[in-house]
């Protein structure tokens, strides 16, 4: 009996990390730009849109590519996620994508120093397309590394404020905050407290409240990441202090952090009709331009107002700026069509009809120049601001890092740990985050 | 000499390739599903791997960065070795508990049974996302019900003192596979034990501690190192808990570091996934891996090696 069970515990043992060793896996990049994209082939593309009105969106946006390219034919393959694409880019084989597009923009870092994906710059300059004037600066920032063109915008997001305007007229606040110190007294002027919770809040300042994360607040700051030898300039550029300091300071004056954090906890979620905007739970929020449309289907009893995130009141002349992120297209390097697939995600991503017609069917900023000023762009009035946002010269993004978006969320970490109270020294907290940031790219490379 | 020698080695040839072709699925299976990825997880412990490049030596960098350098592997640590000390412990109790009355009660077995078994069939996702619907401290019953009796109300997966404590919750709500194995124990137990016992006036404590516990030892032994071990594969629970309860449901492109709040919930198989499909750094998720490994093997080797004590493997 002992022996037995032991041995057979030490099986046990053995089996519980099996799963575990299963990262042991291997494949590696290849290139070969050598398939005739004049003959007859088919090409696979992968996207992460799942909604029926966003795949037939892909849908027809493909059929205008297969249309135009009569011998390329394109096999979609809808609903992917980072997971499977980051397997399939490792794995290859002829039903691995020739083209793959990802919501996230964190990993462009990762996908072009490794060489997942390839350079495209050698295809636009074949191609006669300048990349910097065709699309909009941060678009054009967020899809490449270190000179390295591995990826190409397909659609963009522009962050701005919704406002509830009933509110607003309630309080007596004549137009939406273009300063954080308007904004500051604004969310004071909103917030609606009863007993130990609120009504109505101003704000939700807290890093967990939906979109209001450090890089979306503090892109209104246009604070530099990265020093020119590459290393993080957190605790160097006042931007970020600036950041933390009016965040927290806002945290405060609201009710503070637990009284938030249980406030919070208690609302709907980000993706579902009971997102406390559309409920008038909260009167202000920073979101995406996908959120007008979300709000307009939830039948919110309040009018919906729409505008730039307030700037510092020293950065009064760029209001209209606001943080940008979006899709993402590029070619895997293991994929053996690289060049029908580089046809593709030419129409995709630079043809301003294709692009227009995808964006109307999205509802997602247009992520070329052209098409940001196209008539044939059909939107809501309000969606206007965040085509402005997107065009905005002082617009920016996060810039990519080697490991991806590791040092957003080591960021991030370090704003929940400052609002919270937990750390208390923010000077001393910004370096250690720093160097925390350095290592990280450090152990990347 | 060779021709009686002959034969008799080819007979011992022909019975050890006999013995290897029976032994031979468990031989494959053993080398593809065990030694091939344990060799494999110890050899890229030393590289460089991103999964896209060919994987460069890096001797014990890895193991370097994550003992000092990764910030959530001592948390991730800390938490598991809390997890497995109070969770395992509490839920062998409770299940013994639950199959010690379950195994008295005169009518209703069934129904008891049934009641406290269901809970261990539903989904693990499911099951969390109730609890941290449950457990809501702004919204959730558990809290009105406890602000309306005047008993302070925690925060559960909202605060990092609780979090782990609501966990343990809802690993004690799902305790329907500890309490059947103890109930078919318990009724195995020899009734002329509790008998003599109860002649030589042993009281109802004694009677358990005497009769009861060495009897279903080798159970509480089963119940304990099966636990240690799922405990150490602990992952979608906390990671669940720990996105509802932060709110952050992972929307396209968002950012999101498990462990909410404050680190209180991260797990040693989140730290695999985060460093290996994450950070794209397989050669220290190897090295959270193989810690894994030897910590599984450590507590198992201690819990066999112990005989002692309350707890014995039976003979």
């Amino acid at each position: 009996m002992p022996g037995m069970s032991r041995k057979a515990a030490v099986a046990l043992a053995a089996s519980a990390s099996i799963a575990l060793f299963a990262t042991a896996c291997t494949g590696q990049s290849e290139s070969g730009a050598s398939d005739d994209a004049s003959k007859e082939t088919t090409i696979n593309f992968w996207h992460g849109w799942s909604a029926p009105s966003e795949q037939k969106g892909v849908k027809e946006l493909v059929a205008g590519f297969e249309k135009a390219h009569p011998n390329i034919h394109v096999r979609i393959v809808g609903n992917m996620t980072d997971d499977k694409v980051n397997q399939a880019l490792r794995a290859g084989g002829d039903n691995a994508p020739d083209v793959v597009s990802s919501f996230t923009t964190n990993n462009v870092g990762k996908f072009c120093s490794s060489g997942a994906f390839v350079d495209l710059n050698p295809f636009f300059k074949k191609a006669g397309i300048d990349p910097d004037a065709t699309f909009p600066k941060a678009m054009n920032e967020y899809t490449q590394y270190d000179g390295n063109r591995c990826t190409v915008p397909l659609l963009g997001d522009a962050y701005g404020l919704y406002y509830n305007k009933t509110a607003f007229e309630k309080a007596g606040i004549k137009s939406p905050p273009k300063t954080w110190s308007e904004f500051e007294a604004d969310a004071k002027k909103l917030t609606v407290t009863k007993g130990d919770s609120y009504t109505q809040l101003g704000f939700m300042p807290n890093y967990h409240g939906w979109e209001s994360t450090t890089e979306h607040i503090f892109a209104q700051w246009s604070p530099t990441y990265f020093d020119s030898s590459g290393r993080s300039n957190l605790a160097k550029d006042p931007k970020f202090a600036a950041g933390f300091t009016f965040q927290k300071k806002l945290v405060d004056e609201l009710g503070g952090y637990k009284k938030l954090e249980k406030y919070r906890s208690g609302l709907g979620d980000e993706w579902g009709p009971k997102h406390p905007f559309h409920t008038g739970q909260v009167a202000m929020q920073i979101d995406g331009e996908w959120r007008l449309g979300m709000a307009l289907d939830a039948k919110p009893e309040f009018e919906i107002g729409v505008a730039p995130m307030p700037v510092p009141d020293d950065q009064a002349d760029q209001y209209g700026k606001g943080y940008i992120t979006g899709t993402i297209a590029g070619i895997p390097a293991t994929s053996k069509k690289q060049n029908a697939a580089w046809e593709l995600v030419k129409y995709m991503t630079t043809d301003t009809d294709a692009v227009v017609g995808f964006s109307n069917a999205i509802h997602n900023v247009p992520s070329t120049l052209q098409a940001l000023k196209s008539p044939k762009l059909k939107y809501d009035p309000r969606f206007k601001t965040f085509l402005e946002i997107a065009s905005h010269p002082n617009s920016p993004t996060t810039p990519a890092s080697v490991n991806g978006g590791v040092y957003l969320v080591t960021i991030q970490k370090f704003g929940y740990d400052y609002e919270s109270g937990k750390a208390t020294d923010l000077k001393a907290g910004l370096e250690r985050t720093a160097r925390q940031i350095d290592t990280d790219m450090a152990q990347a490379q | 000499m060779a021709t009686t020698a002959y034969p008799l080695r080819a007979r011992r040839r022909k019975a050890a390739l006999k013995t290897a072709a029976f032994l031979s699925p468990w031989l494959i299976g053993f080398s593809v599903f065990f030694a091939y990825p344990l060799i494999s997880t110890v050899y890229f412990s030393f590289m460089h791997y991103d999964g896209f490049r060919p994987p460069t030596f890096s001797g014990t960098k890895n193991w370097l960065y994550v003992f000092r350098d990764y910030p959530y592997f001592w948390p991730a640590m800390r938490n598991t070795l809390w997890l497995v000390v109070v969770m395992v412990g509490l839920r062998v109790v409770f299940g013994l508990g639950v199959g010690l009355l379950i195994t008295k009660i005169k009518t209703g077995t069934g129904v008891f049974r049934t009641l406290f078994y269901l809970p261990y069939l539903a989904p693990p996702v499911a099951a969390t996302m109730a609890f941290a619907f449950l457990l809501n401290p702004g919204t959730g019953p558990v809290n009105s019900i406890l602000e309306k009796t005047g008993i302070p109300a925690p925060a559960w997966f909202n605060d990092p003192a609780w979090s782990k404590p609501a966990l343990t919750l809802l690993a004690l709500w799902g305790v329907g596979d500890l309490m059947v194995i103890f109930m078919a124990a318990l009724l195995d137990v020899p009734k002329e034990q509790y008998e003599a016992a109860e002649l030589d006036g042993a009281s109802a404590w004694q009677r358990f501690r005497y009769v009861t516990l060495p009897n279903i030892s080798p159970i509480v032994m089963f119940a304990v190192v099966t636990g240690v071990i799922q405990t150490m594969q602990y992952y979608a629970q906390p990671l669940i808990a720990g996105k509802v309860a932060s709110g952050v449901i992972q929307g396209a492109g968002t950012n999101f570091e498990p462990g909410y709040p404050e680190d209180s919930t991260w797990t040693l198989p989140q730290l695999v996934y985060n460093l290996g499909f994450q950070r794209f750094d397989y050669g220290s998720a190897c090295v959270v891996a193989l810690v894994l490994f030897a910590l599984s093997m450590a507590f198992t080797a201690l819990l066999m090696r112990r005989r002692g004590g309350l707890i014995q493997a039976g003979d």
